[in-house]
Protein backbone atom coordinates (compact mmCIF):
# COMPACT_ATOMS: atom_id res chain seq x y z
CA UNK A 1 0.00 0.00 0.00
CA UNK A 2 1.29 3.40 -1.00
CA UNK A 3 1.54 5.96 1.75
CA UNK A 4 2.38 9.62 1.63
CA UNK A 5 4.12 11.29 4.54
CA UNK A 6 3.11 14.90 4.93
CA UNK A 7 1.58 17.29 7.42
CA UNK A 8 0.49 16.38 10.91
CA UNK A 9 -3.05 15.08 11.17
CA UNK A 10 -3.15 14.48 7.44
CA UNK A 11 -4.42 11.18 6.10
CA UNK A 12 -1.68 8.98 4.73
CA UNK A 13 -3.58 5.88 3.76
CA UNK A 14 -4.56 6.02 0.11
CA UNK A 15 -7.51 3.69 0.63
CA UNK A 16 -8.82 5.91 3.38
CA UNK A 17 -8.47 8.93 1.07
CA UNK A 18 -10.31 7.09 -1.66
CA UNK A 19 -13.08 6.38 0.75
CA UNK A 20 -13.26 10.04 1.76
CA UNK A 21 -13.48 11.03 -1.92
CA UNK A 22 -16.30 8.55 -2.38
CA UNK A 23 -18.15 10.04 0.59
CA UNK A 24 -17.57 13.53 -0.76
CA UNK A 25 -19.13 12.52 -4.08
CA UNK A 26 -22.14 11.02 -2.33
CA UNK A 27 -22.66 14.07 -0.15
CA UNK A 28 -22.24 16.58 -2.92
CA UNK A 29 -24.75 14.77 -5.11
CA UNK A 30 -27.25 14.60 -2.25
CA UNK A 31 -26.74 18.27 -1.68
CA UNK A 32 -27.22 19.10 -5.35
CA UNK A 33 -30.40 17.06 -5.68
CA UNK A 34 -31.74 18.69 -2.56
CA UNK A 35 -30.97 22.15 -3.94
CA UNK A 36 -32.49 21.28 -7.30
CA UNK A 37 -29.79 23.15 -9.22
CA UNK A 38 -26.02 23.51 -9.34
CA UNK A 39 -22.94 22.19 -11.07
CA UNK A 40 -22.60 18.43 -11.05
CA UNK A 41 -20.02 17.56 -13.71
CA UNK A 42 -17.20 19.87 -12.69
CA UNK A 43 -17.68 19.12 -9.00
CA UNK A 44 -17.29 15.39 -9.58
CA UNK A 45 -14.30 15.78 -11.88
CA UNK A 46 -12.30 17.68 -9.26
CA UNK A 47 -13.37 15.62 -6.23
CA UNK A 48 -10.19 13.54 -5.99
CA UNK A 49 -7.93 16.58 -6.43
CA UNK A 50 -9.61 18.63 -3.72
CA UNK A 51 -9.83 15.63 -1.39
CA UNK A 52 -6.09 15.02 -1.80
CA UNK A 53 -5.40 18.68 -1.02
CA UNK A 54 -7.58 19.04 2.06
CA UNK A 55 -7.12 15.59 3.59
CA UNK A 56 -3.51 14.83 2.81
CA UNK A 57 -1.52 17.74 1.48
CA UNK A 58 -2.52 21.07 2.95
CA UNK A 59 -1.69 22.39 6.39
CA UNK A 60 -4.92 23.80 7.76
CA UNK A 61 -7.00 23.82 10.91
CA UNK A 62 -10.80 23.62 10.75
CA UNK A 63 -10.95 25.03 14.27
CA UNK A 64 -8.93 28.06 13.22
CA UNK A 65 -9.86 28.93 9.63
CA UNK A 66 -7.73 32.08 9.62
CA UNK A 67 -4.60 30.39 11.02
CA UNK A 68 -1.77 32.48 9.58
CA UNK A 69 0.41 29.54 8.59
CA UNK A 70 -2.29 27.60 6.77
CA UNK A 71 -1.86 26.60 3.17
CA UNK A 72 -4.37 28.45 1.01
CA UNK A 73 -6.76 26.96 -1.52
CA UNK A 74 -8.53 29.13 -4.07
CA UNK A 75 -11.30 27.62 -6.17
CA UNK A 76 -10.95 29.68 -9.32
CA UNK A 77 -13.60 27.53 -11.01
CA UNK A 78 -16.12 28.77 -8.47
CA UNK A 79 -19.02 26.83 -9.95
CA UNK A 80 -17.58 23.73 -8.28
CA UNK A 81 -18.86 25.25 -5.03
CA UNK A 82 -20.77 22.07 -4.09
CA UNK A 83 -17.48 20.19 -4.01
CA UNK A 84 -15.75 22.86 -1.94
CA UNK A 85 -18.62 23.03 0.56
CA UNK A 86 -18.76 19.25 0.93
CA UNK A 87 -15.01 19.03 1.50
CA UNK A 88 -15.05 21.88 4.04
CA UNK A 89 -17.92 20.25 5.91
CA UNK A 90 -16.18 16.87 5.83
CA UNK A 91 -13.08 18.55 7.31
CA UNK A 92 -15.24 19.95 10.10
CA UNK A 93 -15.33 23.65 9.18
CA UNK A 94 -19.10 23.53 9.63
CA UNK A 95 -21.80 20.96 10.27
CA UNK A 96 -22.73 18.70 7.39
CA UNK A 97 -26.41 19.40 7.95
CA UNK A 98 -25.79 22.89 6.58
CA UNK A 99 -25.08 21.34 3.18
CA UNK A 100 -28.82 20.98 2.71
CA UNK A 101 -29.17 24.79 2.65
CA UNK A 102 -27.22 25.12 -0.60
CA UNK A 103 -28.52 27.94 -2.82
CA UNK A 104 -31.35 28.85 -0.43
CA UNK A 105 -32.20 32.38 0.57
CA UNK A 106 -29.96 33.52 3.47
CA UNK A 107 -27.79 30.41 3.26
CA UNK A 108 -24.06 30.78 3.82
CA UNK A 109 -23.70 28.31 0.97
CA UNK A 110 -24.33 30.65 -1.91
CA UNK A 111 -24.58 29.38 -5.49
CA UNK A 112 -20.94 30.35 -5.90
CA UNK A 113 -18.51 30.68 -2.96
CA UNK A 114 -18.96 33.82 -0.86
CA UNK A 115 -16.08 34.42 1.56
CA UNK A 116 -18.02 37.02 3.51
CA UNK A 117 -20.78 34.56 4.33
CA UNK A 118 -18.43 31.62 4.82
CA UNK A 119 -15.02 32.74 6.15
CA UNK A 120 -13.34 29.37 5.58
CA UNK A 121 -13.57 30.20 1.87
CA UNK A 122 -10.46 32.24 1.05
CA UNK A 123 -12.07 34.44 -1.59
CA UNK A 124 -15.39 34.70 -3.43
CA UNK A 125 -15.24 33.27 -6.93
CA UNK A 126 -17.69 32.44 -9.69
CA UNK A 127 -16.58 34.77 -12.43
CA UNK A 128 -14.05 32.63 -14.23
CA UNK A 129 -10.49 33.70 -14.90
CA UNK A 130 -9.77 35.64 -11.73
CA UNK A 131 -8.48 33.08 -9.24
CA UNK A 132 -4.92 32.77 -10.48
CA UNK A 133 -4.26 36.51 -10.14
CA UNK A 134 -5.59 36.39 -6.59
CA UNK A 135 -3.51 33.32 -5.77
CA UNK A 136 -0.46 35.19 -7.10
CA UNK A 137 -1.20 38.07 -4.73
CA UNK A 138 -1.40 35.66 -1.80
CA UNK A 139 1.86 34.01 -2.89
CA UNK A 140 3.57 37.39 -3.25
CA UNK A 141 2.46 38.29 0.25
CA UNK A 142 3.86 34.99 1.51
CA UNK A 143 7.19 35.74 -0.14
CA UNK A 144 7.29 39.24 1.36
CA UNK A 145 6.73 37.81 4.83
CA UNK A 146 9.04 34.85 4.22
CA UNK A 147 6.07 32.73 5.27
CA UNK A 148 6.16 28.98 4.72
CA UNK A 149 2.59 28.42 3.56
CA UNK A 150 1.81 27.25 0.03
CA UNK A 151 -0.92 28.48 -2.26
CA UNK A 152 -3.09 26.14 -4.34
CA UNK A 153 -5.50 27.24 -7.01
CA UNK A 154 -7.83 25.10 -9.12
CA UNK A 155 -8.82 26.17 -12.61
CA UNK A 156 -11.12 24.65 -15.19
CA UNK A 157 -9.61 23.84 -18.57
CA UNK A 158 -12.24 25.94 -20.33
CA UNK A 159 -11.52 28.70 -17.86
CA UNK A 160 -8.01 29.08 -19.25
CA UNK A 161 -9.58 30.63 -22.35
CA UNK A 162 -9.87 33.81 -20.27
CA UNK A 163 -7.19 36.37 -21.09
CA UNK A 164 -6.61 37.26 -17.46
CA UNK A 165 -5.36 33.73 -16.80
CA UNK A 166 -2.44 34.41 -19.13
CA UNK A 167 -1.71 37.78 -17.58
CA UNK A 168 -1.52 35.93 -14.27
CA UNK A 169 0.55 33.14 -15.83
CA UNK A 170 3.19 35.74 -16.72
CA UNK A 171 3.04 37.31 -13.27
CA UNK A 172 3.59 34.01 -11.42
CA UNK A 173 6.62 33.16 -13.53
CA UNK A 174 8.00 36.71 -13.48
CA UNK A 175 7.88 36.84 -9.70
CA UNK A 176 9.17 33.26 -9.42
CA UNK A 177 6.26 32.14 -7.27
CA UNK A 178 7.48 28.66 -6.35
CA UNK A 179 5.18 28.76 -3.33
CA UNK A 180 2.27 28.56 -5.76
CA UNK A 181 0.86 25.44 -7.34
CA UNK A 182 -1.97 25.70 -9.85
CA UNK A 183 -4.01 22.74 -11.00
CA UNK A 184 -6.08 22.50 -14.15
CA UNK A 185 -9.05 20.16 -14.00
CA UNK A 186 -8.50 18.88 -17.53
CA UNK A 187 -11.88 17.26 -18.07
CA UNK A 188 -12.03 18.43 -21.70
CA UNK A 189 -15.58 19.72 -21.46
CA UNK A 190 -17.04 23.18 -20.94
CA UNK A 191 -20.68 24.30 -21.37
CA UNK A 192 -21.29 24.45 -25.10
CA UNK A 193 -19.27 21.38 -25.96
CA UNK A 194 -15.75 20.02 -25.78
CA UNK A 195 -12.93 22.44 -25.10
CA UNK A 196 -11.31 21.22 -28.30
CA UNK A 197 -14.26 22.22 -30.49
CA UNK A 198 -15.26 25.43 -28.64
CA UNK A 199 -11.78 26.96 -28.28
CA UNK A 200 -8.81 24.65 -28.21
CA UNK A 201 -6.27 25.22 -25.44
CA UNK A 202 -3.74 22.82 -26.95
CA UNK A 203 -0.83 22.41 -26.78
CA UNK A 204 -1.58 22.96 -23.13
CA UNK A 205 1.71 21.67 -21.69
CA UNK A 206 3.81 23.65 -24.17
CA UNK A 207 1.84 26.80 -23.46
CA UNK A 208 2.42 26.75 -19.72
CA UNK A 209 6.04 25.74 -20.17
CA UNK A 210 6.51 28.58 -22.63
CA UNK A 211 5.08 30.92 -20.00
CA UNK A 212 7.84 29.83 -17.63
CA UNK A 213 6.04 27.25 -15.52
CA UNK A 214 7.09 23.84 -14.33
CA UNK A 215 4.40 21.54 -15.74
CA UNK A 216 3.40 18.14 -14.40
CA UNK A 217 0.77 15.94 -16.03
CA UNK A 218 -1.07 13.48 -13.88
CA UNK A 219 -4.16 11.30 -13.59
CA UNK A 220 -6.57 13.53 -11.69
CA UNK A 221 -8.49 10.58 -10.28
CA UNK A 222 -5.52 8.67 -8.86
CA UNK A 223 -5.01 10.14 -5.41
CA UNK A 224 -1.54 8.67 -4.98
CA UNK A 225 -0.45 10.19 -8.27
CA UNK A 226 -2.06 13.52 -7.42
CA UNK A 227 -0.16 13.58 -4.14
CA UNK A 228 3.14 12.75 -5.73
CA UNK A 229 2.58 15.55 -8.25
CA UNK A 230 1.81 17.96 -5.40
CA UNK A 231 4.94 16.83 -3.56
CA UNK A 232 7.07 17.16 -6.66
CA UNK A 233 5.71 20.68 -7.19
CA UNK A 234 6.87 21.65 -3.72
CA UNK A 235 10.45 20.69 -4.55
CA UNK A 236 10.69 22.90 -7.63
CA UNK A 237 12.35 26.22 -6.83
CA UNK A 238 12.34 29.44 -8.82
CA UNK A 239 9.14 28.86 -10.77
CA UNK A 240 5.49 28.10 -10.21
CA UNK A 241 4.11 24.65 -10.97
CA UNK A 242 1.08 23.80 -13.07
CA UNK A 243 -0.40 20.36 -12.60
CA UNK A 244 -2.49 19.31 -15.56
CA UNK A 245 -4.81 16.80 -13.94
CA UNK A 246 -6.48 14.61 -16.55
CA UNK A 247 -10.01 13.98 -15.39
CA UNK A 248 -13.44 12.89 -16.53
CA UNK A 249 -16.29 15.32 -16.09
CA UNK A 250 -18.97 13.69 -13.93
CA UNK A 251 -16.46 11.10 -12.67
CA UNK A 252 -17.83 8.38 -10.41
CA UNK A 253 -21.32 8.08 -11.85
CA UNK A 254 -21.71 6.35 -15.20
CA UNK A 255 -24.72 8.38 -16.32
CA UNK A 256 -22.87 11.69 -15.79
CA UNK A 257 -19.40 10.74 -16.99
CA UNK A 258 -18.21 12.64 -20.04
CA UNK A 259 -21.65 14.18 -20.57
CA UNK A 260 -21.56 17.87 -21.34
CA UNK A 261 -25.23 18.30 -20.41
CA UNK A 262 -24.49 17.53 -16.74
CA UNK A 263 -22.31 20.62 -16.42
CA UNK A 264 -24.83 22.83 -14.75
CA UNK A 265 -27.77 20.70 -13.68
CA UNK A 266 -28.43 18.85 -10.46
CA UNK A 267 -29.31 15.15 -10.47
CA UNK A 268 -32.99 14.33 -10.28
CA UNK A 269 -34.14 12.06 -7.45
CA UNK A 270 -34.08 9.10 -9.84
CA UNK A 271 -30.59 9.96 -11.06
CA UNK A 272 -29.44 10.33 -7.47
CA UNK A 273 -30.70 6.81 -6.71
CA UNK A 274 -28.63 5.42 -9.57
CA UNK A 275 -25.61 7.46 -8.50
CA UNK A 276 -25.80 6.36 -4.88
CA UNK A 277 -26.09 2.72 -5.92
CA UNK A 278 -22.93 3.02 -7.97
CA UNK A 279 -20.99 4.98 -5.38
CA UNK A 280 -22.07 2.86 -2.44
CA UNK A 281 -21.37 -0.39 -4.23
CA UNK B 1 -0.01 83.53 -6.33
CA UNK B 2 -1.70 80.30 -5.37
CA UNK B 3 0.49 77.27 -5.05
CA UNK B 4 -0.03 74.72 -7.84
CA UNK B 5 0.41 70.96 -7.26
CA UNK B 6 -1.06 68.02 -9.18
CA UNK B 7 -3.08 65.62 -7.07
CA UNK B 8 -1.13 62.73 -8.63
CA UNK B 9 2.06 64.22 -7.21
CA UNK B 10 0.42 64.60 -3.84
CA UNK B 11 -0.55 60.92 -4.10
CA UNK B 12 3.00 59.84 -4.87
CA UNK B 13 4.34 61.77 -1.90
CA UNK B 14 1.64 60.62 0.49
CA UNK B 15 2.16 57.02 -0.55
CA UNK B 16 5.87 57.19 0.16
CA UNK B 17 5.21 58.65 3.60
CA UNK B 18 2.60 56.00 4.25
CA UNK B 19 5.04 53.28 3.21
CA UNK B 20 7.59 54.63 5.65
CA UNK B 21 5.11 54.55 8.50
CA UNK B 22 3.45 51.22 7.67
CA UNK B 23 5.13 48.01 6.62
CA UNK B 24 1.90 46.53 5.30
CA UNK B 25 1.53 49.10 2.51
CA UNK B 26 2.22 47.54 -0.90
CA UNK B 27 1.85 49.23 -4.27
CA UNK B 28 1.00 47.86 -7.70
CA UNK B 29 1.09 49.58 -11.06
CA UNK B 30 0.54 48.61 -14.68
CA UNK B 31 3.49 50.16 -16.50
CA UNK B 32 2.51 53.74 -15.68
CA UNK B 33 4.38 54.30 -12.43
CA UNK B 34 6.05 57.41 -13.80
CA UNK B 35 2.68 58.95 -14.61
CA UNK B 36 0.67 57.77 -11.61
CA UNK B 37 3.60 58.75 -9.35
CA UNK B 38 3.80 55.37 -7.67
CA UNK B 39 7.36 55.34 -9.04
CA UNK B 40 8.47 57.31 -6.02
CA UNK B 41 7.32 54.54 -3.69
CA UNK B 42 8.87 51.96 -6.03
CA UNK B 43 12.25 53.62 -5.71
CA UNK B 44 12.14 53.77 -1.96
CA UNK B 45 10.54 50.37 -1.33
CA UNK B 46 11.34 48.17 -4.33
CA UNK B 47 10.48 44.98 -2.44
CA UNK B 48 6.96 46.25 -1.74
CA UNK B 49 6.28 47.50 -5.25
CA UNK B 50 4.94 45.22 -7.97
CA UNK B 51 4.89 46.29 -11.56
CA UNK B 52 2.31 44.05 -13.20
CA UNK B 53 3.07 45.09 -16.74
CA UNK B 54 0.25 46.19 -19.00
CA UNK B 55 -2.40 43.98 -17.44
CA UNK B 56 -5.03 45.85 -15.49
CA UNK B 57 -7.23 42.84 -14.73
CA UNK B 58 -4.29 40.99 -13.23
CA UNK B 59 -3.28 44.18 -11.41
CA UNK B 60 -6.59 44.23 -9.57
CA UNK B 61 -6.69 40.47 -8.96
CA UNK B 62 -3.18 40.43 -7.53
CA UNK B 63 -4.05 43.35 -5.28
CA UNK B 64 -6.97 41.31 -3.96
CA UNK B 65 -4.64 38.41 -3.13
CA UNK B 66 -2.33 40.75 -1.24
CA UNK B 67 -5.29 42.30 0.58
CA UNK B 68 -6.70 38.99 1.79
CA UNK B 69 -3.23 38.19 3.11
CA UNK B 70 -3.24 41.25 5.34
CA UNK B 71 -1.42 43.77 3.16
CA UNK B 72 -2.92 47.13 2.26
CA UNK B 73 -2.48 47.33 -1.51
CA UNK B 74 -2.67 50.58 -3.47
CA UNK B 75 -3.20 49.73 -7.15
CA UNK B 76 -2.74 52.47 -9.71
CA UNK B 77 -3.00 53.12 -13.40
CA UNK B 78 -4.91 55.57 -15.57
CA UNK B 79 -8.55 56.05 -14.55
CA UNK B 80 -9.88 54.94 -17.90
CA UNK B 81 -8.09 51.56 -17.71
CA UNK B 82 -8.46 50.99 -13.98
CA UNK B 83 -12.21 51.54 -13.89
CA UNK B 84 -12.94 50.26 -17.37
CA UNK B 85 -10.66 47.37 -18.27
CA UNK B 86 -10.73 45.91 -14.77
CA UNK B 87 -14.35 46.74 -13.92
CA UNK B 88 -15.52 43.19 -13.56
CA UNK B 89 -12.51 42.23 -11.46
CA UNK B 90 -13.31 45.19 -9.23
CA UNK B 91 -16.93 44.08 -9.02
CA UNK B 92 -16.33 40.39 -8.32
CA UNK B 93 -13.08 40.31 -6.39
CA UNK B 94 -12.86 43.73 -4.73
CA UNK B 95 -16.38 44.93 -3.98
CA UNK B 96 -18.38 41.73 -3.53
CA UNK B 97 -15.93 40.19 -1.02
CA UNK B 98 -15.24 43.64 0.50
CA UNK B 99 -11.50 43.30 -0.16
CA UNK B 100 -9.32 45.94 1.41
CA UNK B 101 -8.00 47.25 -1.91
CA UNK B 102 -7.28 50.92 -2.61
CA UNK B 103 -7.65 51.79 -6.27
CA UNK B 104 -6.03 55.15 -6.89
CA UNK B 105 -6.49 56.12 -10.51
CA UNK B 106 -4.63 58.96 -12.09
CA UNK B 107 -5.41 61.01 -15.21
CA UNK B 108 -9.10 61.37 -14.47
CA UNK B 109 -11.20 63.60 -16.70
CA UNK B 110 -10.49 65.51 -19.90
CA UNK B 111 -7.61 67.61 -18.56
CA UNK B 112 -5.39 64.68 -19.53
CA UNK B 113 -5.25 66.86 -22.63
CA UNK B 114 -3.44 65.99 -25.83
CA UNK B 115 -3.71 62.19 -25.52
CA UNK B 116 -7.38 62.55 -26.42
CA UNK B 117 -10.54 60.54 -25.89
CA UNK B 118 -8.97 57.08 -25.48
CA UNK B 119 -7.15 58.32 -22.39
CA UNK B 120 -9.74 60.70 -20.97
CA UNK B 121 -11.90 59.08 -18.35
CA UNK B 122 -15.32 60.73 -18.30
CA UNK B 123 -17.24 57.74 -16.95
CA UNK B 124 -15.07 56.23 -14.19
CA UNK B 125 -17.05 57.75 -11.35
CA UNK B 126 -20.30 56.34 -12.73
CA UNK B 127 -18.69 52.92 -13.14
CA UNK B 128 -17.38 52.89 -9.59
CA UNK B 129 -20.35 54.55 -7.92
CA UNK B 130 -22.76 51.85 -9.06
CA UNK B 131 -20.82 49.13 -7.25
CA UNK B 132 -22.12 48.09 -3.81
CA UNK B 133 -19.50 48.39 -1.03
CA UNK B 134 -17.42 50.91 -2.99
CA UNK B 135 -16.30 54.26 -1.60
CA UNK B 136 -15.57 56.88 -4.27
CA UNK B 137 -13.45 59.95 -3.61
CA UNK B 138 -12.20 62.82 -5.80
CA UNK B 139 -9.82 65.06 -3.87
CA UNK B 140 -10.01 68.71 -4.89
CA UNK B 141 -6.39 69.60 -4.20
CA UNK B 142 -3.03 68.28 -3.07
CA UNK B 143 -3.69 68.70 0.64
CA UNK B 144 -7.00 66.88 0.42
CA UNK B 145 -5.32 64.09 -1.53
CA UNK B 146 -2.60 63.77 1.10
CA UNK B 147 -5.21 63.36 3.79
CA UNK B 148 -7.40 61.05 1.72
CA UNK B 149 -4.53 58.61 1.23
CA UNK B 150 -3.95 58.47 4.97
CA UNK B 151 -7.64 58.15 5.77
CA UNK B 152 -8.30 55.39 3.24
CA UNK B 153 -5.34 53.46 4.63
CA UNK B 154 -7.09 53.38 8.00
CA UNK B 155 -10.47 52.56 6.48
CA UNK B 156 -10.97 48.84 5.85
CA UNK B 157 -12.72 48.23 2.55
CA UNK B 158 -12.73 49.00 -1.16
CA UNK B 159 -11.96 52.56 -2.21
CA UNK B 160 -11.62 54.32 -5.55
CA UNK B 161 -9.72 57.61 -5.53
CA UNK B 162 -9.40 59.77 -8.62
CA UNK B 163 -6.28 61.87 -9.18
CA UNK B 164 -5.59 64.43 -11.88
CA UNK B 165 -2.66 64.89 -14.22
CA UNK B 166 -2.18 68.64 -14.08
CA UNK B 167 -1.05 71.10 -11.51
CA UNK B 168 -4.07 72.64 -9.81
CA UNK B 169 -4.42 75.32 -7.14
CA UNK B 170 -3.96 74.30 -3.53
CA UNK B 171 -7.17 75.18 -1.71
CA UNK B 172 -6.71 73.75 1.76
CA UNK B 173 -4.20 74.33 4.50
CA UNK B 174 -2.91 71.99 7.17
CA UNK B 175 -5.86 72.86 9.39
CA UNK B 176 -8.21 71.19 6.91
CA UNK B 177 -9.55 67.79 7.92
CA UNK B 178 -10.89 65.24 5.47
CA UNK B 179 -13.52 62.75 6.56
CA UNK B 180 -15.04 60.05 4.33
CA UNK B 181 -18.62 60.96 3.48
CA UNK B 182 -18.43 64.49 4.86
CA UNK B 183 -18.80 67.33 2.39
CA UNK B 184 -16.66 70.43 2.79
CA UNK B 185 -19.01 73.38 3.03
CA UNK B 186 -17.15 76.51 1.99
CA UNK B 187 -20.23 78.68 2.23
CA UNK B 188 -23.97 78.14 2.04
CA UNK B 189 -25.51 80.65 -0.38
CA UNK B 190 -29.02 82.04 -0.23
CA UNK B 191 -29.44 82.42 -3.99
CA UNK B 192 -27.76 79.31 -5.34
CA UNK B 193 -25.41 76.58 -4.17
CA UNK B 194 -22.75 74.88 -6.27
CA UNK B 195 -21.86 71.32 -5.39
CA UNK B 196 -18.55 70.43 -7.02
CA UNK B 197 -15.77 67.86 -6.95
CA UNK B 198 -12.15 67.64 -8.08
CA UNK B 199 -10.75 70.49 -10.12
CA UNK B 200 -14.24 71.99 -10.42
CA UNK B 201 -14.17 73.06 -6.77
CA UNK B 202 -11.67 75.82 -7.44
CA UNK B 203 -13.60 77.00 -10.51
CA UNK B 204 -16.78 77.02 -8.43
CA UNK B 205 -15.13 79.18 -5.79
CA UNK B 206 -14.09 81.57 -8.56
CA UNK B 207 -17.61 81.59 -9.98
CA UNK B 208 -19.11 82.33 -6.55
CA UNK B 209 -16.62 85.17 -6.10
CA UNK B 210 -17.68 86.67 -9.43
CA UNK B 211 -21.36 86.37 -8.54
CA UNK B 212 -20.77 88.01 -5.19
CA UNK B 213 -19.56 91.09 -7.04
CA UNK B 214 -22.96 91.17 -8.70
CA UNK B 215 -24.77 90.80 -5.42
CA UNK B 216 -25.62 87.15 -5.81
CA UNK B 217 -25.08 84.93 -2.79
CA UNK B 218 -23.69 81.68 -4.21
CA UNK B 219 -22.44 78.92 -1.95
CA UNK B 220 -19.87 76.24 -2.71
CA UNK B 221 -19.68 72.71 -1.40
CA UNK B 222 -16.78 70.36 -2.12
CA UNK B 223 -18.37 66.93 -2.38
CA UNK B 224 -15.07 65.05 -2.38
CA UNK B 225 -16.71 61.82 -1.30
CA UNK B 226 -19.08 60.95 -4.14
CA UNK B 227 -20.07 57.76 -2.36
CA UNK B 228 -21.34 57.56 0.30
CA UNK B 229 -22.70 60.98 -0.56
CA UNK B 230 -23.35 63.57 2.14
CA UNK B 231 -27.11 63.87 1.68
CA UNK B 232 -27.47 66.10 4.67
CA UNK B 233 -25.17 68.73 3.16
CA UNK B 234 -27.03 68.57 -0.15
CA UNK B 235 -30.42 69.05 1.47
CA UNK B 236 -29.19 71.86 3.69
CA UNK B 237 -27.88 73.68 0.64
CA UNK B 238 -31.10 73.05 -1.30
CA UNK B 239 -33.17 74.31 1.55
CA UNK B 240 -31.13 77.49 1.82
CA UNK B 241 -31.10 78.45 -1.86
CA UNK B 242 -33.81 76.39 -3.59
CA UNK B 243 -31.45 76.17 -6.56
CA UNK B 244 -28.53 73.78 -7.07
CA UNK B 245 -25.68 73.47 -9.56
CA UNK B 246 -23.36 70.53 -9.78
CA UNK B 247 -19.93 70.81 -11.38
CA UNK B 248 -17.78 67.84 -12.34
CA UNK B 249 -15.05 66.87 -14.79
CA UNK B 250 -17.04 63.81 -15.78
CA UNK B 251 -20.10 62.85 -17.76
CA UNK B 252 -23.28 64.38 -16.38
CA UNK B 253 -24.59 60.81 -16.49
CA UNK B 254 -23.88 58.70 -13.44
CA UNK B 255 -21.43 60.89 -11.56
CA UNK B 256 -21.73 63.68 -9.01
CA UNK B 257 -24.58 65.38 -10.88
CA UNK B 258 -26.60 62.21 -10.88
CA UNK B 259 -25.86 61.47 -7.24
CA UNK B 260 -27.00 64.95 -6.19
CA UNK B 261 -30.08 64.73 -8.43
CA UNK B 262 -31.02 61.42 -6.82
CA UNK B 263 -30.81 62.94 -3.36
CA UNK B 264 -32.81 66.01 -4.36
CA UNK B 265 -35.56 64.28 -6.31
CA UNK B 266 -36.39 61.93 -3.49
CA UNK B 267 -36.23 64.50 -0.72
CA UNK B 268 -36.41 68.09 -1.79
CA UNK B 269 -36.88 68.69 -5.51
CA UNK B 270 -35.54 72.12 -6.45
CA UNK B 271 -34.37 73.49 -9.80
CA UNK B 272 -30.96 72.09 -10.62
CA UNK B 273 -28.44 72.08 -13.46
CA UNK B 274 -25.46 69.84 -14.06
CA UNK B 275 -22.24 71.31 -15.36
CA UNK B 276 -20.18 68.48 -16.79
CA UNK B 277 -19.47 66.61 -19.98
CA UNK B 278 -22.69 66.29 -21.93
CA UNK B 279 -22.73 62.62 -22.88
CA UNK B 280 -19.76 62.69 -25.23
CA UNK B 281 -16.19 61.52 -25.48
CA UNK B 282 -13.23 63.80 -24.92
CA UNK B 283 -10.86 65.02 -27.60
CA UNK B 284 -7.26 66.18 -28.02
CA UNK B 285 -6.23 69.66 -27.03
CA UNK B 286 -4.56 71.66 -24.30
CA UNK B 287 -6.24 71.18 -20.93
CA UNK B 288 -7.28 74.86 -20.72
CA UNK B 289 -8.69 74.71 -24.24
CA UNK B 290 -10.60 71.57 -23.39
CA UNK B 291 -12.12 73.09 -20.27
CA UNK B 292 -13.52 75.88 -22.46
CA UNK B 293 -14.52 73.49 -25.24
CA UNK B 294 -16.52 71.29 -22.85
CA UNK B 295 -17.95 74.28 -20.94
CA UNK B 296 -16.26 73.49 -17.64
CA UNK B 297 -14.89 76.92 -16.72
CA UNK B 298 -15.80 79.23 -13.84
CA UNK B 299 -17.71 81.27 -16.38
CA UNK B 300 -19.76 78.25 -17.45
CA UNK B 301 -20.59 77.49 -13.83
CA UNK B 302 -21.68 81.08 -13.32
CA UNK B 303 -23.82 80.98 -16.45
CA UNK B 304 -25.56 77.83 -15.28
CA UNK B 305 -26.08 79.32 -11.83
CA UNK B 306 -27.75 82.43 -13.25
CA UNK B 307 -29.95 80.22 -15.37
CA UNK B 308 -31.04 78.01 -12.50
CA UNK B 309 -31.83 81.02 -10.32
CA UNK B 310 -34.27 82.17 -13.02
CA UNK B 311 -36.07 78.83 -12.78
CA UNK B 312 -36.87 79.17 -9.11
C1 LIG C 1 -16.33 35.05 -16.72
C2 LIG C 1 -17.32 33.95 -16.82
N1 LIG C 1 -17.89 33.67 -18.02
C3 LIG C 1 -18.80 32.69 -18.12
C4 LIG C 1 -19.18 31.97 -17.03
C5 LIG C 1 -20.26 30.89 -17.14
N2 LIG C 1 -19.64 29.57 -16.99
C6 LIG C 1 -19.74 28.89 -15.84
S1 LIG C 1 -18.94 27.43 -15.88
C7 LIG C 1 -18.48 27.67 -17.49
C8 LIG C 1 -17.69 26.61 -18.20
C9 LIG C 1 -16.44 26.31 -17.46
O1 LIG C 1 -15.72 25.31 -18.11
P1 LIG C 1 -14.45 24.72 -17.40
O2 LIG C 1 -13.57 25.83 -16.95
O3 LIG C 1 -13.83 23.74 -18.30
O4 LIG C 1 -15.03 24.08 -16.07
P2 LIG C 1 -15.51 22.59 -15.80
O5 LIG C 1 -15.71 21.91 -17.11
O6 LIG C 1 -14.42 21.97 -15.04
O7 LIG C 1 -16.76 22.69 -15.00
C10 LIG C 1 -18.96 28.89 -17.95
C11 LIG C 1 -18.75 29.38 -19.33
C12 LIG C 1 -18.58 32.30 -15.80
N3 LIG C 1 -18.92 31.66 -14.67
N4 LIG C 1 -17.65 33.26 -15.73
Amino acid sequence: METVKETEGAKTDINELKDIARRIRINLLRMLTNAGSGHTGGSLSAADIVTALYFAKMKHDPKNPKWEERDRFILSKGHAAPLLYTVLAECGYFDKSELMTLRRLSSRLQGHPDCKALPCVEISTGSLGQGLSIANGVALSGKLDKALFRVYVLLGDGETQEGQVWEAAMTAAHYKLDNLCAIIDRNRLQIDGTVEEIMSIEPVVDKWEAFGWNVIETDGHDIAKILSALNEAEKVKGKPTMIIAHTIKGKGVSIFEGKVEYHGIAPTKEELEIALKELEA
Amino acid sequence: MVEMIATRDAYGNALTELGTAHQDVVVLDADLSGSTKTGKFAKKFPERFFNMGISEQDLVGTAVGLAISGKVPFASTFAVFESGRAWEQIRQSVCYPFSNVKLVASHGGITVGEDGASHQSVEDIALMRVLPNMTVIIPADAEEMRQVINVVYDYRGPVYVRAGRNKTPVIYGKDYQFKIGKAVVHHIGKDVNIIAAGIMVYFSLQAAEEMKKEGIDAGVINMSTIKPIDKEAILKAAEASRAIITAEEHSVIGGLGSAVAEALVENLPVPMMRVGIQDRFGTSGKPEELLKYFCLTAEDIKKAAMEVIKRK
